[in-house]
């Protein structure tokens, strides 16, 4: 298949704006968007600057807008996204160069919501602590995240202030809120009860739909506002 | 603890870290010895993670199906079970007085990673759960057990997030998106370990990093390789670094093909597919591991299974005569599938548009793992030649490093268990040492030749772009050091390895800027990925028997007599010449026996 690949290019050392740029490559139907950038990139001009790590949608990398929607490169065939393929960086962060964000707000987010397991008591038998498999089951869905920003790139909340602690950060407060083993829970609803926090989802929906791993994030949460409702904090 | 930086170096002072030890690599290796370090020595120590990615990008968290630890929590399982599987699995030449520390600690350490709050997935009694996964049997050998403690289908992922979670809450200090470069030897080779050199992605400048200790976690080299499981930015930094300095490189001549490889993609489709219940067809729909391995049939090592698949295809009895098979899951139910294996459902679902519900899946050996590495104690501390001697300061663990637990071939899940539990007690060593080991100084020369190295990839006009000579190395590399080696491939694969060495002292890159120059990055691990080459087809050539993850055709059998020892290869930095030297592998309760599944 013949390709034309139309990347917004943009690097603050050398360009006064971003611009796009169109390349012509050639692929398989079933390779990935990866696949395309990496032939730029390895091929025609080096200068195209990207991340990515391990190509198949678990490192989290590559998140960015394709075709209008944000994904990841390495999930998304050539078949699928058409002979013009349009790429551009995630929206709402700084663009660094070319595809690369500035993603220290997120992790900055990332961190405000205590995303660790809080309990310092180790069972008298020293084994595992117990948790029942439908315990465990609660956490499942938001457990899967891999942290590729794309969910809190696609949410009009975060474009117009990103003081909002944004979905990511959300679904990783709610993966140790309902884990039955955690002790902090209250200290993390107080987070998410923030004015920041949980309430300024306004239910779009973006986010579930960018998400890579098809997780629940607007039923998370929801799980979320229904514990801070019955902890008395609002 | 004081710390004064004697000596001068290139770096100015603002683009020096003072620091009490730097983990080089973001993986659960590194993470666990990090938050170790940090609970040993309190919240002042300052303890850095220097990592070329985020660390929740590292590959640790692509792994898969499991981690075994003989907790018996769904049948009898004994530790000792777990250390002989391990032997025989590397063919005999696993260091036994390594394994067996593995298979004892593992019980305690995959607790702790509970009470660390890792996700496993639990019985209805609420303990741990397990699973069966390839090599792994109860009572020696008799058949497969339930050792493998898991969180779905991804347990690395599980792993990665816990330890990067557990460090933030202490306080490691991150330095995310350095490319290390060079280590700091000021007193030569044979000296103590002084920091790290690392290029800033963000501003293609130098920092140095000074330390007392210094742990490498840098995963390993699979994209060495045209058909590979490994991340693009697996390259080998951490083996080829030390391996330039003069240090040696054990048993590089092994390496893993795991046989569920996506086929063409190279990624990997779980063996937990397989412990789940999956098996492998030929063209003929035959069940053909039944045949090679009757006991273990489908389960049996990975070495195993990626040699009788070869045979197949050779024999004509790949999928329509072609270069794979198939794996069949369509009997393991939705339920399976989609709660135990939903990652790789949708792997299948989403490259190759198929239905594991009803579809068979195409598959071929994709090479996965590497044994060899940095030598280490079992404490993580490397090894400066092949009598034991230890390079004061100098640590591994993980991937990059050879303990050796793995030995010709490694066990399904036993690599997050290499990295949980090395990481772990190269953490703690580290730590105990520390007091002990000199006051860090800079190492001028290597500051001026890694300045030099960085200028030259700029400043280069007329040479050919990293990324031809990468995939003619993957290319040849694929072909002539794979699953099955002769004395004329490895010799055809030396010479064609050699020259691309040449070829890469002419790189010519485009990016010519100092903001994120991932054109410059690539091309520095061009230079790890030839290094690692070299020394993995110069240890292969020598090999002559067949153990593990080394097949030669011309020399099918095990031989015990000659080759029951391990393969120090070095590199003299003055004259470029490799040198080969061998290690007895210590043996201390099973006698090496005939390896049948």
């Amino acid at each position: 298949m013949d390709i034309t690949l139309r990347i917004r290019r943009y690097n603050p050392e050398a360009d006064e704006a971003p611009h796009w740029e169109e390349y012509a490559v050639s692929a398989e139907p079933t390779d990935r968007v990866l696949d395309l950038l990496h032939q730029v990139k390895w091929y025609q001009d080096g200068t195209l600057t990207f991340r990515r790590s391990c190509a198949h949608g678990v490192c989290g990398s590559d998140a960015m807008i394709i075709n209008g929607r944000n994904r990841l490169a390495c999930e998304y065939l050539v078949k699928d996204a058409g002979p013009v393929v349009t790429v551009e960086a995630m929206r709402g962060m700084a663009v660094v160069k070319d595809l690369l964000v500035d993603m220290d707000p997120f992790w900055d987010s990332y961190k405000q919501v205590m995303p660790f397991l809080v309990n310092d008591e180790i069972p008298a038998d020293g084994k595992e602590r117990r948790q029942s498999p439908a315990d465990r089951d609660r956490y499942e869905d938001t457990s899967r995240c891999i942290l590729c920003a794309a969910c809190t790139t696609s949410c009009p909340v975060f474009w117009s202030d990103q003081a909002y602690v944004g979905p990511a950060a959300i679904v990783n407060a709610h993966r140790f809120i309902v884990d039955s083993r955690d002790t902090a829970k209250q200290e993390r609803l107080e987070i998410m009860a923030d004015p920041d926090g949980v309430w300024r989802c306004r239910t779009t929906f973006n986010c579930v739909e960018a998400c890579p791993r098809d997780i629940k994030i607007t039923k998370a949460i929801l799980e979320v506002t229904n514990e801070i409702g019955r902890s008395g904090l609002r | 603890m004081t710390l004064a930086t004697a000596g001068r170096g290139l770096i100015p002072q603002s683009r020096v870290h003072d620091l009490d030890a730097v983990v080089v690599g973001a993986g659960g290796a590194g993470l666990y010895a990090a938050l170790e370090l940090k609970q040993e020595l309190g919240p002042d120590a300052r303890i850095g993670v220097v990592s070329k990615l985020y660390p929740s990008r590292s590959h640790t968290g692509a792994a898969q199906g499991g981690v075994c630890a003989a907790l018996g929590n769904t049948e009898e399982d004994h530790w000792e079970w777990h250390w002989f599987d391990t032997v025989k699995g590397g063919d005999y030449l696993v260091d036994q007085d390594a394994a067996e520390v593995m298979c004892r600690d593992a019980i305690e350490t995959i607790i702790n990673l509970e009470h660390l709050g890792l996700p496993f997935d639990r019985t209805d009694d609420g303990l741990i759960n397990q699973r069966r996964f390839g090599g792994h049997t109860r009572n020696y050998g008799e058949g497969p057990v339930r050792r493998s403690c898991f969180a779905a289908d991804r347990t690395g992922h599980a792993i990665l997030q816990t330890l990067f979670q557990q460090c933030i809450k202490h306080g490691v200090a991150f330095f995310d998106e350095y490319q290390v470069l060079d280590v700091a030897l000021p007193d030569g080779p044979a000296g103590r370990v002084s920091g790290v050199i690392a290029l800033e992605l963000a501003t293609s400048e130098l920092h140095a990093f000074r330390a007392r200790a210094v742990l490498f976690a840098t995963g390993g080299y699979g994209k060495v390789f045209k058909v590979t499981s490994n991340a693009h930015t697996l390259t080998g930094d951490g083996m080829a670094i030390p391996y330039r300095r003069g240090l040696p490189l054990e048993d590089m001549e092994f390496f893993q093909f795991h046989p569920t490889g996506m086929y063409k993609l190279g990624f990997l489709l779980s063996e937990a597919m397989r412990g789940e219940g999956g098996v492998l067809l030929n063209d003929k729909g035959e069940r053909f591991m039944e045949s090679y391995a009757p006991t273990m049939k489908d389960l049996a090592s990975r070495d195993v299974v990626s040699r009788s698949i070869y045979l197949e295809i050779a024999e004509g009895r790949g999928i329509g005569g072609s270069d794979f098979v198939h794996l069949d899951v369509r009997h393991l139910g939705a339920e399976v599938l989609n709660k135990k294996l939903p990652d790789m459902s949708g792997f299948i679902r989403t490259y190759f548009g198929l239905e594991p519900l009803t579809d068979l899946v195409p598959i071929q050996p994709t090479a996965h793992y590497a044994m060899g590495g940095v030598p280490t104690d079992i404490d993580g501390r490397a090894l400066a030649d092949e009598f034991g001697r230890v390079v004061p300061g100098f640590y591994a663990a993980g991937e990059v490093a050879c303990v050796s637990v793995h030995g010709a071939n490694r066990l399904g899940t036993n690599s997050l268990l290499d990295i949980l539990v090395f990481g772990r007690r190269a953490g703690k060593k580290m730590a105990a040492e520390l007091a002990d080991l000199p006051e860090p100084i800079a190492d001028a020369e290597a500051e001026e030749s890694v300045q030099a190295m960085v200028s030259g990839l700029l400043s280069g006009t007329d040479g050919e772009r990293p990324a031809v000579i990468r995939a003619e190395l993957q290319e040849v590399m694929f072909a002539k050091c794979g699953v099955y080696r002769t004395q004329a491939l490895l010799t055809e694969c030396r010479d064609a390895v050699s020259a691309l060495r040449d070829r890469a002292r002419r790189l010519q890159i485009d990016d010519k800027g100092c903001r994120y120059n991932t054109d410059l990055g690539e091309a520095l691990e061009l230079g790890y990925l030839l290094d690692c080459a070299e020394a993995t087809v110069v240890s292969a050539l020598a090999r002559t028997e067949s153990r593990g993850g080394h097949a030669r055709e011309d020399f099918p059998d095990r031989d015990d007599t000659d080759w029951l020892k391990h393969t120090f290869a070095t590199r003299s930095p003055q004259t470029g010449e490799m040198t080969l030297a061998y290690k007895p592998v210590t043996i201390t309760k099973f006698e090496p026996k005939p390896r049948t599944y």
